[in-house]
């Protein structure tokens, strides 16, 4: 096969692996923080998806830039969720924890499917079919796009978490529990902020995933899976890691549909997790041994 | 069988039943134990002391297998043991309690000593009936019914005592098992232990700050100061070292 | 025998008695509809069962467990329709192969210390695998489908599982009931103390003397042997499998619904989830059908709501909490 075949699905593969590496940044930064493993990352970006394709519909307003909203939204929802429901379960037993997510995730699974059918849905903007070009080099507008804005979003939540006094005081939290504490760190809400923003980046994530894919509400379990493959991947609490890890998993998906059958790409991921978890289960960025 | 040797130093070999012989360990550049050299003798009651952070819950934990030592070795009942896995070293006769009791809370009391008896014995009611016998000696027996979680933490420390006893071991470790007993508890576990090692021979290695107990108690006492052994022999002797002294006791407390 | 209901106060046995009445007598009483939900309810409770050797006795989180029943369906039926072997002989291939499954995914998780939230993820991705793996695997039908000849119902052949629902449910019944003896006497035995132990604390239960990767093992190949039983019924009752279906991650939530909702660790737990989790949703279907909806997801939405209310209100479960009200509290496990 031509190189420059290899070359364009390797990029296109790279673009879309910033998606998933923006969906996974949501998982380490819940993870990381609030220490809570959340089963029902995929389903809260299916709700996104839902959501875009909804506003498209009815509004015809533009995924990428109803982006920020649809974030907002799922911010609001994260952040109730661990307010409300999930934060007692902090001290519970472990699989206690799952349990509950994994029941939240199967609801919002069913609810979408009662809402909206199980028939694959998309949205085609107009430039759907636009394409930049250079060189050997054909790549999809959309997908330049939505990289674009991933880096964008990116960039905002490094800065947040670095500079923000907020996001150091989220940090706080998740590198000295008992300090926090003892500084005077409200932790419950500190937790259900960072609940909320995991959840806003998975709603970015979506609005602009649904450009790049049929949606259905069997995604939302599929997409967990894949949350965690990256995160663990590239790292449990990492955020470049899961950057990292999901730019990795979008290039092997793409060469492995490439190389092999589409079905096929999903076994290397599974293939890389039992390897990672075997081997380096701190992932390939992770700080402590997991 | 050699008996128990009290302040002597150099004794034969043959006779001790647990030698740490040099043993050194390193946590990323901090050096926790330096090269400890300490012999208990079959029957005898050894306590080890020193300041918080020393390295005497480091080395418990490699005697019991929790680590392994880097450097030097550790024989048990004539076979090295250091490197062996935390099962492996109970079932060559070494039973452990740990600094933070940690019974099965959700299990009775009996259960929690069943487990321990059942290393020697495959049949349940076996193992039921020589945990009563230990739960009476440790002075459990009526609350054997009880959940292992509800109890006060006197009865918790006394209850891992037990469970640790009913795998019949030859040496038993106890991790600061007073600390936090108000001395009336403290005196009810040393009877205990006096009469265990007088009755059946157990041989008892104590980590203590309670110097209480550790008077009563031990034969010999092993001192580590920044993980090394300062000072070793008859406590009523240790506890007047200078360097004992003034790196752990301070002068009102001997 | 005795051994098996010492603990138990009179009137649980009086209890148990009747409840066995009830379901041996059940077909009579039944009619076609009712004795599919009591076929369904029984494989749930079983399969819960099975479910609750590895995590409610070992502690061993497991949501990939729908591997076993698939591996153990695939096999009685390649068996059966490509050489004609009956599924009582094929049992024991299906056995084998979910057993070395279950020791594989053991090993690689627990010499190499993947616990918890790991070990989950990691039974997901191997059930993921396989489904895929099975949507490629012609000579069981792929992803078509791999479909048992379907026999005339008024005949009852037992040897080869044809017949007619109330064979099948008298098979479901004696399966369960034998997980059940099974478990308590596992949980009376040495092994049934040890796996409390690694589940309470692990660390201490190696201080006793456990040798805590073996017994681990041995909860992992008994659960994972025990499930692929359900599988080889799940082949000869429904008599098509189709891997998108036998080995997705649905299939694995249901089968924890029962013992989650009914309480894991203890021994009715998996039944009463089963009976209230089945007979609560079918009644829901059926009143939605009298009101003319026909909403699929409906029943989903609904465990969810129940597994949401009991992690929450309830968590020990449900038996637990019922069996304080009758006096008749289990010896907790």
């Amino acid at each position: 096969m031509p190189a420059e075949i290899y070359l364009n699905v390797a990029v296109a593969g790279l673009l879309t692996g910033l998606v998933y590496g923006l969906m996974a940044l949501g998982l380490s930064v819940i993870f990381g923080v609030v220490r809570v493993v959340n089963f029902a990352h995929g389903e809260m970006m299916t709700i996104a998806m839902y959501l875009a394709i909804a506003l498209f519909n009815a509004l015809g307003l533009d995924p990428l830039v109803m982006m920020l909203p649809i974030a907002g939204v799922l911010f609001v929802f994260g952040y109730a969720l661990q307010a409300g429901i999930i934060n007692p379960f902090i001290n519970r037993p472990e699989h206690s924890q799952f349990i509950l997510l994994v029941a939240i995730g199967l609801i919002i699974v069913n609810v979408l499917l009662i809402a909206f059918g199980p028939d694959a849905r998309n949205v085609q903007t107009s430039y759907a079919f636009d394409s930049f070009m250079a060189g050997p080099l054909i790549v999809d507008a959309t997908k330049v796009y939505v990289g674009a804005a991933t880096i964008l979003v990116t960039i905002a939540l490094f800065a947040f978490f670095r500079f923000a006094a907020l996001g150091k005081a989220i940090r706080a939290c998740a590198d000295n529990y008992t300090g926090a504490l003892v500084v005077g760190l409200d932790i419950n809400r500190l937790y259900a902020l960072t609940f909320g923003i995991g959840a806003a980046c998975v709603g970015a994530a979506g609005s602009m995933l649904v450009l790049l894919v049929d949606v259905t509400p069997a995604l939302g379990p599929a997409y967990t899976l894949l949350a965690f493959i990256i995160v663990i991947t590239g790292g449990l609490g990492s955020m470049p890691g899961a950057l990292l890890g999901g730019v990795l998993i979008g290039l092997t998906e793409a060469l492995a549909g490439l190389l092999f059958t589409p079905s096929a790409k999903s076994m290397f991921s599974f293939g890389l997790l039992v390897l990672v978890l075997l081997f380096r289960p701190q992932g390939i960025l992770g700080r402590r041994a997991a | 069988m050699a008996g128990a040797q009290a302040g002597t130093r150099g004794k034969a070999i043959m006779s001790a039943l647990l030698t740490i012989d040099a043993v050194s360990k390193r946590f990323r550049g901090v050096l926790a134990v330096d090269q400890v050299t300490f012999e208990i003798g079959s029957g005898s009651i050894a306590a080890v002391i020193g300041p918080n952070g020393a390295g005497k819950t480091t080395l418990f934990n490699m005697i019991a297998g929790v680590l392994a030592p880097d450097r030097g070795a550790i024989v048990f009942a004539g076979d090295r043991i250091d490197g062996l896995k935390p099962d492996q070293v109970c079932r060559r006769g070494i039973g452990r309690t740990f600094q933070l009791v940690r019974p099965f809370p959700v299990l009775s009391v009996e259960d929690n000593v069943i487990i321990g008896a059942l290393l020697h014995r495959n049949d349940p009611a076996a193992a039921r009936r020589r945990a009563h016998e230990v739960l009476a000696q440790l002075d459990l027996f009526d609350k054997r019914t009880q959940r292992a979680s509800a109890l006060t933490l006197p009865d918790r420390k006394r209850l891992e005592v037990a469970r640790a006893l009913a795998t019949d071991p030859k040496l038993l470790l106890l991790d600061e098992v007073m600390a936090g007993l108000r001395p009336v508890e403290t005196d009810r576990i040393v009877t205990i232990l006096r009469e265990l090692n007088r009755a059946t021979g157990l041989t008892i290695l104590l980590i203590e700050h309670v110097m209480r107990a550790v008077m009563a108690l031990a034969e010999r006492v092993l001192v580590l100061h920044h993980g090394a052994a300062i000072a070793e022999g008859a406590p009523a002797a240790v506890v007047r070292e200078p360097a004992v002294v003034q790196s752990y006791l301070g002068a009102e407390a001997v | 025998m005795r051994r098996l209901i010492e603990g138990v106060p009179p009137r649980g046995l009086v209890g148990l008695a009747a409840l066995c009445l009830a379901l041996i007598v059940g077909p009579w009483v039944a009619n076609d509809y009712l004795l599919t939900v009591l076929i369904v309810i029984l494989y749930f409770a079983y399969t819960g069962q099975a479910w609750n050797v590895m995590m409610g006795f070992a502690g061993q989180l497991s949501l990939g467990h729908a591997i076993y029943v698939g591996l153990g369906a695939y096999a009685a039926a390649a068996l059966y329709v490509h050489f004609g072997i009956a599924p009582w002989i094929g049992l024991a291939a299906a056995i084998a192969l979910a057993v070395a499954c279950g020791a594989l995914i053991g090993f690689l998780a627990f010499r190499f210390g993947v616990a918890g939230v790991y070990f989950a993820i990691l039974t997901i991705a191997f059930a993921e695998f396989a489904r895929i793996g099975f949507d490629h695997f012609g000579w069981v039908g792929a992803s078509s489908g791999f479909f048992l000849p379907v026999a005339n119902y008024a005949h009852n052949d037992l040897w080869t599982l044809r017949g007619n629902p109330t064979m099948f449910y008298y098979v479901m019944l004696v399966l369960t009931a034998a997980a059940f003896v099974l478990c308590r006497i596992l949980l009376k035995s040495r092994i049934g103390y040890y796996w409390q132990a690694i589940r309470e604390d692990e660390a201490a239960a190696r201080s006793l003397g456990i040798d805590t990767f073996r017994y681990k093992m041995y909860a992992v190949i008994i659960s994972a042997g025990m499930t692929s039983v359900a599988g080889v019924f799940f082949a000869f009752y429904y008599n098509n499998l189709f891997p998108e279906q036998v080995f997705h991650i649905s299939r694995s939530i249901e089968m924890i619904l029962g013992p989650i909702i009914g309480g894991i660790g203890t021994l009715f737990g998996p039944l009463i989830g089963a009976f209230l989790l089945t007979g609560l949703s079918e009644t829901m279907l059926e009143l939605l059908g009298a009101l003319g909806l026909d909403v699929p997801g409906a029943k989903q939405v609904f465990y969810g709501i129940c597994l949401l209310l009991v992690v929450i209100v309830l968590p020990e479960g449900v038996w637990p909490w019922l069996a304080r009200k009758l006096g008749l509290a289990e010896k907790q496990s």
